[in-house]
């Protein structure tokens, strides 16, 4: 498929702006463009053709089954897009003075209500833009919290799972903290002893998903709390896996101190592609004070900004949040109501379904129930027939799925990591599990049907060895000629006429 | 429960299989004193008819741009969305995807990056692109991170006529990073070039904006040369319907281009969720944050697009990647092409022209004293009113017209500056409206 | 293309993955087949400056592939003579030949009686069993 630049014709163009018979302004001339962008110029026609057939070679969970691990790619209510899109949210600007935004302060602050009320902790903030970034600000705040207390400088490092997803260790660098690991038991729980060895007077804190990347709730989480706080320490709460315990078990009754939500994973902000998310933050209340700025407070009937935050930790984005992100949110949560545990119920029941259905065939290197996900291994099928995870899950294209995670956690060897979300009915759980024992086989009978998959897509395998090393990252202009060309001396002809 | 496909049959058949009686039995791990039995304490389900009036119901008591005539700006504007922008957000294989790990699965979505790469390039003069950043604000955060690892210096240098928020953003993520931050102040609206100079010595960066948050235009390619000097990245942050009438920071000495895409193809939404972009010369490519999207071959020979250059994020160098960033605003990015795709050079350009014709009369017909009269402006002017400009907007507001943003809230002695912003929305009309307003109350 | 197993008798092995070609003074090191064969085919080598000292057990640089990074240990001390720019320009170089044209470093020791801390090729060969 051609590059919008490549279908590129000089003198096209799709916009219509307004002109108005009103003098022209030069730029002063050292700051002036010299030579116009290169941007791609097309009527509209083509303009829509070319971005609905670039969405023709994408898969969505509109498309179908799409069981990435600890990312809960449930079905996105067609709802909130309409809500998202009403002027009074999609045309407000974020400095509008409160008295023209009450609709706007009033949504947020009944979401960090609900947030508070899931998580069972204290005060929310909602501008972190992912979840990503709802970790660091969650160190930040730790920071924050022991400089207070004249121990910052005694608490110097931040425990992590070795089962943790990567954000975590790249938070805890960019927090400008030091990172200590500790293990996995038999059992998939942290391992005690480990832990305790571990914890002393310079921990600041542990961060911890739970139930774990592997799927499984830890046993012994009141223990861990335990630990931590007779050391003085605090708990992060990374919820990428909150979609197993919502309204069943809730963070802050576990024992931690900070929470970060994803609102794109068990909210159903769309993934949009890769973005964008939501990372909103909930708190114990001896963490409040040092929330980023500004807080949204309720006076009554009225809802505000508090920028009189004289110990927050600042701004860690702009204005007070992705605001479009909430109103998905918002109205999904207004949705269930107080029956949000029947999402959680779902999901759990669909992965320990799709577990049932599997664990003849895969190896299950942990033999528990699941939560709302759980990691398998394709070892044997290494072993056995020299197929890995990754032909099984290009393999899986050619069946009409998306592939679940591979090779994550990184403590399971060749792992495929399932989470089919609630939003699944049994009939695509079916479909799915009869897929993966028929790739099974296909590896013992047939093993070059997963080794040349997938055959079925635009692309067959693509080199990303060639990517890294050559490293073209941007359409090559110079390489094309003739349209450079073209385009050069007509521009040179528009530049005499235009200024 | 519209989301939920399971009905009491399923359910029978799948506990079955799994081998326990009940729901409630997938849940025995979870030890007895962490368990939620209440009832969360959460308002009742909302049908969908009922779910759509309470939210109308919230957003009508927002005063947004379509009900009151503004002319609010300050890092945010009320530009022009076209319609092709909405149908290609709308496309549900867009919309629902996500990271594209898989990339047979996901050239669409790799192919459009690619090209929303391109096309900041092609706007910033720069050598590569990264597929998005949180905002405006966390990007120069960013890029700050790259240059204190590429200088190995731990002091960057703001101007104070960059975007108040972007400066406190920085400042709270420098705690972490280790880094020192100093601002240079304005003279005369534009960034003082002495004490910038002077500033700039063992600096890792310096970031500016233009056009800056007065919306006067900098003497960039000085400040740039001055960074050099001190062997600082000089960082411009920029706004993207600029660039067609204003130079590129690649072709005048910039190490890194950023800025806030919400100008290009991004309602206003209350601040979000909008996408930061973030460009640097080919030699810091290792550095860069966020994820870049490769070209390559597939084993027929057939073009395709994978991430690529993937040993710096998390995922793979973990403590020590170039940022934990993950999840990103691909989809305000693709907006952001579609939206300069609808554009064309032409249109950029034309846009940039329109914006300072506008600006121009505004300046003109408004007749007010300008608080940086020597300046050249883009799309905004800070002119001084009588009083408190806070005053003049509550007034104002009340004929229907928000005039714009008070100055005095971020910076000191300017409380009766009121900082305007023309887009390609408002008329010579909607201007001449402004200033009989300004007149009636007084201003 | 990636070579065949192989670890060479007469070089020492350090338990980090690396080997030395000792003569006299100097030192030639890399990596050795266990390790490129487990990163890959290798797409960059982040290498350091000729003139800068290394030391034994410290990292001095990363090779990349695709999908992993690994941090270059020194099998020995001393100043960096020459940078491999042969493997600078072309990674893959090292997978195809570890040993030969897939060398990294060439040092001059500080002290040449280092390498008789390391690992002879046997005691290489074991370590690789265990693990």
């Amino acid at each position: 498929m051609e590059l919008i630049f490549e279908k590129s014709r000089f003198g096209r163009r799709a916009s219509t702006l307004p002109r108005y018979e009103l003098p022209s302004v030069e730029v002063p001339e050292e700051l002036r463009r010299a030579e116009p962008p290169r941007l791609p110029e097309l009527a509209e026609p083509e303009v829509v053709r070319h971005f609905t057939e670039l969405s023709t070679r994408n898969f969505g969970v509109d498309t179908g089954f799409y069981p990435l691990g600890s990312c809960t790619m449930k079905h996105n209510p067609r709802v909130n897009e309409r809500l998202a899109m009403l002027p009074g949210f999609k045309d407000l600007h974020p400095y509008q003075e409160e008295d023209g935004a009450q609709g706007a302060l009033e949504l947020m602050w009944r979401l960090q209500e609900i947030l508070q009320e899931v998580s069972g902790l204290h005060a929310c903030s909602l501008q972190p833009a992912a979840g990503s970034q709802g970790e660091l600000t969650g160190l930040m705040l730790m920071r924050a919290y022991f400089a207070d207390r004249g121990e910052g400088e005694q608490r110097d490092t931040i425990i992590t799972a070795d089962t943790a997803h990567g954000t975590n260790p790249a938070s805890v660098t960019m927090a400008g903290y030091k990172l200590a690991k500790v293990e996995t038991d038999a059992r998939g729980n942290l391992d005690l002893d480990d832990l305790r060895a571990k914890v002393n007077e310079r921990t600041a804190g542990l961060m911890l998903t739970n139930p774990s990347t592997l799927g499984l709730f830890d046993e012994s989480i009141s223990e861990v709390a335990r630990i931590f706080h007779d050391a003085g320490s605090l708990l992060y709460y990374d919820g990428a896996n909150l979609n197993a315990v919502c309204g069943i078990s809730r963070p802050g009754d576990m024992g931690f101190d900070i929470v970060h939500i994803n609102l794109h994973k068990t909210f159903s902000q769309p993934h949009g592609g890769g973005g964008p998310g939501g990372g909103p933050i909930v708190v114990r209340d001896k963490l409040e004070p040092f929330l980023p700025v500004p807080a949204i407070v309720r006076d009554g009937e009225r809802f505000r900004l508090d920028h009189d935050r004289p110990k927050s930790i600042g701004k860690v984005r702009g204005f007070t949040g992705p605001f479009g992100v909430f109103v998905r949110s918002y109205a999904y949560i207004r949705m269930y109501g107080p029956a949000l545990r029947e999402m959680s119920e779902a999901a759990v029941l669909n992965a320990n379904y799709l577990l049932a259905r599997l664990r003849d065939t895969y190896e299950l290197p942990y033999d528990r129930l699941c939560m709302h996900e759980f990691v398998v291994s394709a070892r044997k099928l290494k072993r056995e027939h020299g197929v890995t995870a990754l032909d099984v899950a290009k393999r899986l294209m050619d069946y009409g799925f998306h592939p679940p995670t591979i090779y994550f956690p990184l403590v399971v060897p060749e792992a495929l990591m399932i989470e089919p979300t609630e939003t699944e009915p049994k009939e695509r759980l079916d479909a799915f599990a009869d897929a993966m024992v028929a790739i099974a086989r296909e590896a013992a009978e047939h093993p070059e049907l997963l080794r040349e998959a997938p055959v079925s897509r635009p692309v067959r395998r693509l080199d990303e060895v060639k990517a890294a090393k050559r490293a073209i990252v941007k359409y090559g202009f110079e390489e094309h000629p003739d349209l450079s060309g073209e385009v050069g001396e007509a521009r040179q002809l528009e530049a005499q006429k235009g200024a | 429960m519209s989301q939920l496909s399971l009905t009491d049959s399923d359910r029978e058949q799948m506990l079955e299989a799994i081998g326990v009686s009940s729901v409630e039995e997938l849940f025995r791990d979870i030890p007895e004193a962490v368990r939620f039995d209440g009832r969360l304490r959460l308002e009742p389900a909302l049908s969908e008819p009922e779910l759509v009036r309470h939210l109308e119901e919230l957003a009508a008591r927002n005063v947004d741009t379509t009900k009151e005539l503004s002319f609010l700006g300050a890092g945010i504007y009320d530009h022009y969305v076209p319609a092709v922008v909405d149908a290609v957000l709308q496309r549900g294989e867009f919309l629902t995807a996500y990271t594209p790990y898989q990339p047979e699965l996901s050239q669409g979505v790799l192919q459009a990056i690619f090209e929303y790469q391109t096309a900041i390039c092609e706007l910033t003069g720069m050598d590569v692109s990264n597929a998005s950043g949180y905002d405006g604000t966390t990007v120069a955060a960013d890029a700050c991170y790259v240059a204190k690892h590429v200088t190995g210096r731990s002091k960057v240098v703001l101007a104070e006529t960059l975007h108040p928020q972007v400066r406190q953003v920085v400042k709270t993520y420098a705690v972490g990073f280790g880094l020192e931050v100093v601002e240079v102040p304005h003279d005369g609206g534009t960034t003082n070039l002495d004490l910038l100079t002077a500033a700039s010595k063992d600096a890792a960066a310096l970031i500016f904006q233009q056009p800056n948050f007065f919306g006067c235009l900098e003497p960039a390619p000085a400040l740039a040369a001055a960074a050099n000097e001190a062997g600082a990245l000089p960082i411009a942050h920029v706004d993207p319907v600029s660039l067609g009438v204003l130079e590129a920071p690649g072709n005048y000495g910039c190490a890194m281009a950023i800025g806030e895409g919400q100008s290009a193809g991004n309602y206003q939404s209350y601040a979000g969720p909008h996408y930061g972009f973030l460009a640097s010369k080919a030699e810091h490519t290792r550095r860069l944050p966020g994820r870049i999207i490769g070209e390559t071959t597939d084993v027929n020979g057939e073009r395709g697009y994978v991430l690529t250059l993937q040993t710096r994020e998390q995922h793979i160098r973990r403590e020590k990647a170039t940022s934990n960033i993950t999840t990103n605003q691909t989809l305000l990015a693709l907006a952001g092409l579609v939206h300069l795709t609808w554009l064309g050079p032409q249109g950029l350009r034309e846009l940039g022209e329109t914006c300072m014709a506008l600006s121009a009369y505004a300046k003109q017909r408004l007749g007010r004293e300008l608080a940086f009269p020597r300046r050249a402006t883009f799309k905004e002017l800070a002119i001084r009113v009588p009083g408190n400009a806070r005053d003049v907007i509550t007034a104002a507001r009340e004929y229907g017209v928000h005039p714009g943003y008070a100055l005095g809230r971020d910076y000191g002695g300017m409380d009766d500056v009121l900082l305007v912003a023309l887009t390609e929305k408002r008329t010579p009309a909607d201007i001449d409206r402004l200033a009989e307003v300004l007149h009636e109350v007084g201003a | 293309m990636a070579a065949a197993e192989s670890y060479p008798d007469e070089l020492k092995y350090h338990p980090e993955h690396d080997w030395a070609r000792i003569e006299g003074d100097e030192a030639t090191v890399g990596i050795t087949w266990f390790a490129q064969d487990a990163l890959g085919e290798l797409v960059h080598f982040e290498a350091p400056e000729p003139g800068v000292t290394v030391t034994k057990d410290s990292v001095y640089g990363e090779v990349e592939s695709v999908k992993a990074v690994s941090d270059v240990v020194a099998p020995v001390s001393g100043e960096i003579l020459e940078v491999n720019q042969a493997v600078v320009d072309a990674p893959e170089t090292v997978n195809a030949d570890p040993y030969g044209e897939g060398w990294l470093l060439r040092i001059r020791l500080s002290d040449p009686a280092e390498p008789d801390a390391l690992l002879d090729v046997e005691a290489y060969k074991q370590l690789l069993q265990d693990l």
